[in-house]
């Protein structure tokens, strides 16, 4: 546990070294600023409408599949470290769980959810 | 080894500043290098005005930068807009923590190791920093009310989450080669041979995953400047984009580390056991290297299309990866069960076999959308 002790004072060294860069900034930059300034860029056209605005719903389909594909990976790791005891049962065991997981991936692949037209 | 120690508190500080202070110096050197191996590659010469060979170019970047207005839109949103050059910053300098940088040294009578904390689940702490790293990205380009802005970081956010499948997967790769998560076994289990001469798909597919991850070309589209200007940092300027850049130049750095340690035998080379101080050598050393192919890539090749983009890293990655991690564990398997070694071998040429067979499988792919009739 002494090893994540040491983590949380590099978290803390590296906040300190973000905060005094944008502090430097702060000290040293001229502030005056003006409506025109302060207005989102958009290629010195005049903004229109919201910035943030709906976006396509394929972000949302990689997400999702994300979250599918990621606990995958997250199930591989403990197999990782311990196949060699496991032997070949663990072996068989992670191919049927794969082959469980490449039926999905089939499917998403042939609905057209990985396609970006 | 107690917390009230004060020796062990201060050898972490010292360890802590070195690795800040020289990824620091490392950012603000890399974009020097970057700058003058690209002029190279164009047949120009790069910035050569400021100190000896253009060497105080950094230093005179970065007092620019502190003297530059930082301008705030008026409706992005405040606080998370002061925040996210942070959140991004943070976790490229905290994710080197676990990277060997030589084998344990002995100094002022006690055991010193070249890395901030030896972690016994090391890779599993690389892939979760490097997942945190999105979100300021993210919230860059969502608290910044722009429509470059939140596009970059939408796009960015769904590159990166789909590349970290393949990178997951090259990381199992080479814990199934270590038998560890270790970082430190994973190098030492190197000794006698490299993990890219056992599994060089797997290097491969790391390199590119990784490349992906840290928004390099040829895969930066969410900062293509063609089309979305500046992409999640549009808004930012002063020392908050300095923020930004310095993460992806550090991002760069750690990378490459990472996959020197994975793959390229970390610390390890000739004479390292009799003296360690040629440990860190020995890595920077590879880092540079793996650096110039990093910037090299970027000169040699055309950002690809965003849709060829998710393409890749969905439908060949994947499975590609996959397969290669099932490749290493069954060739270790019947090699420990049969004692035969020649299993063992038989995965480096599985391996470059599937990997020939996926780069047929694009070509024709391409040769086909190119001829094809619509």
């Amino acid at each position: 546990m002494l090893e994540y002790v040491a983590i949380a004072l590099l978290i803390a060294l590296a906040l300190v070294v973000a905060l005094a860069a944008i502090g430097l900034g702060y000290l040293f930059g001229p502030r005056k600023q003006s409506a025109v300034k302060a207005q989102p860029y958009e290629s010195g056209i005049n903004p229109f409408g919201e910035g943030t605005r709906r976006m396509p719903v394929r972000f949302y389909l990689i997400a999702v599949l994300f979250i599918l594909f990621d606990i995958e990976v997250v199930f591989f790791l403990p197999w990782a470290i311990a196949f060699r005891q496991l032997g070949l049962f663990g072996l068989i065991e992670m191919v049927l769980f794969i082959v469980i997981l490449l039926v999905g991936y089939i499917y998403a692949w042939k609905k057209g959810a990985l396609e970006w037209e | 080894m107690m917390l009230s120690d004060w020796t062990l508190w201060l050898e972490w500080l010292i360890k802590s500043l070195v690795v800040t202070f020289g990824l620091l110096t490392g950012f603000a050197y890399l974009t020097w290098y970057e700058r003058r191996a690209l002029a190279r590659i164009q047949a120009r010469i790069g910035p050569n005005r400021a100190g000896p060979q253009g060497l105080l170019q950094p230093i005179a970047d970065a007092i620019k930068l502190i003297f530059k207005e930082e301008l705030v839109p008026a409706k992005a949103d405040k606080t998370l807009f002061f925040w996210a050059p942070v959140i991004t910053m943070i976790p490229s300098l905290i994710i080197a923590a676990v990277i060997p940088w030589g084998p344990a040294i002995e100094m002022f009578g006690r055991v010193i190791r070249l890395s901030i904390a030896d972690l016994n689940v090391g890779v599993l702490y690389l892939m979760s920093i490097a997942s945190i790293a999105v979100y300021g990205i993210v919230l860059a380009g969502w608290s910044s009310n722009n429509k470059y802005a939140m596009l970059g970081g939408l796009r960015s956010s769904a590159q990166m989450i789909s590349y970290e499948l393949a990178l997951g997967l090259s990381f199992a790769t080479s814990i199934i080669l270590a038998n560890s998560m270790r970082m430190l076994d994973i190098v030492e289990a190197q000794r006698n041979l490299w993990f890219v001469v056992v599994q060089p798909v797997g290097a491969v597919i790391f390199w590119i995953a990784t490349l992906a991850e840290v928004n390099r070309a040829p895969f930066d589209m969410p900062e293509a400047e063609q089309e979305l200007t500046a992409g999640y940092h549009a808004e930012y300027s002063g020392m908050k984009f300095a923020l930004f850049f310095m993460a992806e130049y550090q991002k760069m750095i750690v990378v490459s580390a990472i996959l020197a340690t994975l793959y390229f035998g970390g610390y390890l080379g000739p004479f390292v056991d009799r003296f360690p101080w040629l440990g860190p050598i020995y890595m920077i050393i590879k880092i540079v290297i793996l650096l110039f192919v990093m910037i090299w890539v970027r000169a040699t090749w055309p950002r690809i299309r965003y849709d060829r983009l998710m393409a890749f890293g969905w439908k060949i990655l994947l499975p590609l990866s996959l397969a290669i991690a099932f490749i290493t564990a069954t060739g270790i398997l019947l090699a420990d069960l049969s004692g035969n070694p020649l299993y063992f071998w038989a995965i480096p040429v599985v391996s470059v076999l599937a990997g020939l067979f996926t780069v047929a499988v694009i070509y024709r792919e391409l040769r086909r959308k190119a001829y094809g009739r619509v």
